[in-house]
């Protein structure tokens, strides 16, 4: 257990080396560079090298990859080259927005999820159907279409809640609840269909294995045989697919973000992208990597916990 | 033995090629048929499309699908059908891009990885475990501005970045082949690597591949569409998918209805690639009775009610005409066709067959335990005087255990590997009394010693992975008596264990049932095991049985020529120094059963009257029957 948790620490260095490494190499490749962009195409010649020099352009990448990283270490992510404000503050003022959104869907996904799934598999019939089916539309309908639609149904014609923007706990934790719950919505869909169809699959698959046979054939009431034992096993491969589906809710966050215009890391990240500000999207990049990280911290801990393999060894 | 006897069965959907069992199916001729046609449409825009995508008139602006517009007009007045179509050309070159890029990296990499292992492979899966975490979404985030919104790169990059998950399914698709006889003798016989590869290990990994390609094709459309929705692709008035449900949005509450064509189609795309995927797996998936998700609705598994009358006499399990069907991907498979036994009480009997001759599916049928899509259809199991096909779940609830107990076939996964074996054992001891919990735990001591586990205080801590296949046999048995049951189905009780453990448990079985005298349904293929353990033994072949009777008149003169046959086959019965008979060919799988006597292709004494009608059991002394209609050809020989 402490070594599953140790060696995935370990592997997280790798990981956070991995991004930055990607992000840094391919704009070093690229022609083109942060002055250019700062200046626009009427920059005269002699004020781009000006801000090159200013801004360190001309070391070579590793150099100043090593600056980056140095910095990073001191939780200094640089400045945005368009607006100029500190990447980590900017990030930081951020992060609870993102949180608000991810948090809950996850919440809601898991629990929503295996009641869904589970309750689909031991009952069978048209609930079963209906998780086939919701989770095929689940997979194909875009969260960010499913998120225009729940505004066109609930912000404009019934008017129950509001279509965009974020209030802060702190201020109105009403106001905070109305702003989330389209948002968490629409990026739990996709979250809950597919736990939903994952804890359904790996359920009936647990109903079919020899020992669920060998208790039922020898007088273990069906009660501790469903929420005992195949609820026990079964729980260890949905939440290793609880923690894919949590990396893949940082994708549908970005979009999610922009559609309610949520002032988070995701809608951060699109604003970077379309002015190609570089170093906030590196930030960015680290913040979900970190994510990332903490997501998998919590499955590898969960999962320890309910497989004995790992738990005794 | 079986080993010897049987060739797996396999199904012909291999053979026929993955694209043609796909459209044989009706999920796949409508998803390929709708991917198609869309692909088609799209490519020919410039020839089909009704208007220019990028003609704009004001006047004509967000108007409902009519007959100049099929599917209405956007806010600039421009044709909605055109745009979609002009549209899905820049998503399909996406997603080739994305799915090609994966293709390339994780074909290459998960075959080398998984045939060539060591040093290589774990550095690769090392690799993969990485990338597997990285946040995809901040990478293409980034390719899009430091690439000036190039989808074409964002999608290269996805496809590597996605590669991992491919990538493992081919290495353990690779590394299980690798590890096949046939492969290895290929390396004997010095063909080279490249050729193994190219073919041996490459087709197999066929299904695999288009399985993922199929879904990976789904993700990268989803993937486009987003970003274009971002209004990071092409900049406008270009028309993307996801740039039209953008637009969309800006005219929501004037006219919602421009959501339904872009979000619908990207919907059904997505959809149609998805299901297209999961479709190829399930008919590359092959099993008899695999359920692919399929389970029996309840009303059919009661069986005629005419059919069945309960037979007097003093069988303790009378099995009566037992039918069973599964139902599978391809259809319903008869896979038992009217099975009939008795077992006394006190008695032993050995049911004895091939691998695929129905032995277990009749040891699950008596206990009513069928797989969710497996379904009595027809006959009796009588069970003391209690039709169990026709009983309540509370019913048999109440006869498990304490009246009827199993032992299965893997002791290992018999047990439950979340729980310690005490407390399973503990948890079967409180089911069948109202034992306390130290009550409980003093009886689950005894039950240990009585099956002869060393040391039981110690080995209740454990869990069942870390104990032996013949100590977990022992705690299965043991578990099977908690209740005292009068009958014991013991399903190859020591197929899986070593040749030195399986005398122990099966000298352990019989000492228990001498003390008990409980009667024993002893599923096997080893007729050594019924020598020394059985009083009876009934023999089945393809769904059947084929003989019934004492074991010492079996011994004496097989009775059907396929008992003959299998005993002939046996390594132990042969006289040394002489090669084994193995049977030729193999039990017909189900579904592909002949008419008239199933033997009859393997049978030296098969004349055309074998193939007429269908065989019925001959009675031939007060406890012996045939289902052969030439044993006079039989008893004439020793």
């Amino acid at each position: 257990m402490g070594r599953l948790i140790v060696h995935r620490v370990a592997m997280s260095i790798p990981l956070l080396l991995i991004v930055s490494l990607i992000i840094f190499g391919l704009e070093a490749v690229v022609p083109g560079d942060a002055a250019s962009t700062i200046l626009g195409q009427n920059a005269t010649p002699e004020s781009l090298a000006a801000l090159r020099v200013q801004l360190g352009l001309n070391d070579p990448w590793i150099v100043r990859y090593g600056h980056w990283l140095g910095g990073a270490l001191h939780a200094d992510l640089g400045t945005s080259i368009i607006s100029g404000v500190d990447v980590t503050s900017s990030l930081n003022s951020r992060l609870a927005v993102t949180l608000s959104l991810l948090v809950p869907t996850m919440l809601l996904s898991a629990v929503a999820g295996i009641a869904l799934g589970f309750a689909s598999a031991v009952r069978g019939g048209i609930l079963g159907r209906f998780i086939d089916v919701v989770s095929l539309f689940g997979f194909a309908v875009p969260s960010f279409w499913i998120a225009l639609i729940l505004v066109t149904f609930f912000a404009v014609h019934l008017n129950l809640l509001p279509a965009t923007g974020y209030q802060d706990f702190a201020t109105s934790p009403t106001g905070w609840l109305k702003s989330i719950i389209l948002p968490v919505l629409a990026l739990s869909l996709q979250g809950i269909t597919s736990v939903a169809k994952q804890t359904r699959d790996t359920v009936m698959e647990v109903l079919e294995t020899d020992y669920v046979k060998f208790l039922r054939a020898n007088g273990v009431s069906e009660r501790s045989v469903r929420y005992r034992h195949v609820l026990r096993n079964a729980a260890i491969p949905v939440v290793t697919s609880l923690g894919l589906v949590s990396v893949g809710m940082l994708s549908g966050a970005v979009f999610i973000e922009n559609v309610f215009v949520l002032p988070g890391l995701g809608s951060l990240a699109t604003q970077a992208t379309l002015d190609h500000d570089v170093p906030v999207i590196l930030g960015v990049g680290v913040f979900f990597t970190l994510c990332v990280i903490a997501i998998n911290l919590v499955i590898d801990f969960a999962y320890g916990l309910l497989n004995p393999k790992v738990r005794v060894s | 033995m079986s080993d010897l006897l049987s060739t797996p069965a396999e199904f012909p959907v291999r053979r026929r090629g993955v694209l043609r069992a796909v459209l044989a199916t009706a999920r796949g001729r409508i998803t390929a048929g709708f991917l198609v046609l869309l692909f088609a449409c799209c490519l020919l825009a410039p020839v089909i499309a009704p208007a220019d995508p990028l003609h704009q008139n004001l006047r004509e602006i967000l108007q409902t699908p009519s007959g100049a517009h099929w599917l209405g007009t956007d806010n600039l007045g421009r044709d909605v059908l055109s745009r979609l179509l002009y549209g899905g050309r820049s998503s399909i070159v996406a997603m080739l891009e994305g799915v090609a890029a994966q293709v390339a990296v994780a074909v290459p990499l998960g075959v080398a990885a998984g045939y060539l292992g060591g040093r290589f492979d774990r550095i690769v899966m090392r690799l993969a475990d990485i990338v597997m975490s990285v946040p995809v979404i901040v990478i293409l985030l980034a390719i899009l501005a430091i690439f000036d919104h190039s989808i074409a790169v964002a999608m290269i990059t996805l496809g590597v970045l996605g590669a991992s998950g491919m990538m493992r399914i081919i290495r353990g698709t690779a590394m299980t082949i690798r590890q096949e006889l046939y492969v290895s003798a290929a390396e004997l016989l010095g063909l080279s690597r490249t050729q193994i590869i190219f073919r041996h290990i490459l087709p197999r990994c066929r299904g695999v591949i288009i399985v993922q390609t199929s879904l990976f094709a789904a993700l990268a459309i989803g993937i486009q569409t987003g970003l274009t929705f971002l209004g990071l692709g092409p900049p406008p008035p270009a028309a993307t998918w996801g740039g039209m449900v953008n637009e969309a949005a800006t005219t929501l509450s004037t006219a919602p209805w421009l959501l339904v064509p872009s979000g619908g189609l990207i919907a059904l795309t997505v959809l149609a690639l998805g299901v297209l995927g999961d479709t190829v797996r399930d008919v590359t998936a092959q099993s008899h009775t695999s359920s692919g998700g399929l389970r029996v609705k309840s009303a059919k598994r009661r069986p005629d009610a005419a059919q069945v009358s309960v037979p007097e006499g003093t069988a303790l399990l009378s099995v009566r005409d037992l039918s069973v069907s599964f139902l599978t991907p391809r259809g319903e498979v008869e896979v038992l066709s009217g099975v009939s036994f008795d077992l006394d009480a006190g008695q032993t009997l050995g049911l004895v067959g091939e691998s695929g001759s129905g032995k277990s599916v009749t040891a699950r049928a008596v206990l009513a335990l069928l797989e969710a899509n497996g379904a009595v259809t027809g006959g009796s199991v009588i069970f003391d005087g209690r039709d169990l096909t026709r009983a309540t779940r509370k019913e048999l609830a109440a006869l498990r255990g304490t009246r009827i107990a199993l032992i299965s076939q893997e002791p290992m996964a018999a047990l439950d590997p979340s729980f310690r074996i005490g407390s399973q054992l503990s948890e079967i001891v409180r089911s069948h009394t109202d034992l306390s919990r130290e009550a409980a735990h003093r009886r689950v001591l005894e039950l240990m010693e009585m099956v002869e586990l060393p040391d039981p205080e110690e080995m209740a801590k454990r869990y069942p992975f870390q104990i032996s296949g013949g100590m977990a046999q022992r705690v299965a048995i043991a578990a099977a008596l908690a209740g005292s049951p009068d009958l014991l189905i013991a399903d190859e009780p020591t197929t899986a264990l070593d040749v030195t453990v399986q005398a122990d448990v099966l000298a352990l079985l019989r000492r228990l049932q001498r003390e008990t005298g409980m009667a024993v349904l002893l599923v096997t293929h080893d007729w050594g095991v019924v020598a020394d353990s059985c009083t009876h033994v009934a023999v089945m072949y393809a769904g059947q049985v084929v003989e019934q009777a004492p074991v010492e008149q079996v011994f004496g003169a097989p009775a059907h020529p396929y008992t003959a046959a299998l005993m002939a086959s046996s390594p132990e019965k042969a006289p040394r120094r002489t090669p084994i008979d193995a049977i030729a060919g193999a039990v017909p799988p189900p579904g592909t059963r002949p008419d008239g006597c199933r033997f009859r292709d393997r049978c030296a004494l098969s004349a055309a009257d074998c193939a007429e009608t269908d065989i019925p059991l001959v009675r031939l002394n007060e406890e012996r029957v045939s289902r052969c209609i030439r044993t006079e050809l039989l008893q004439v020989q020793p």
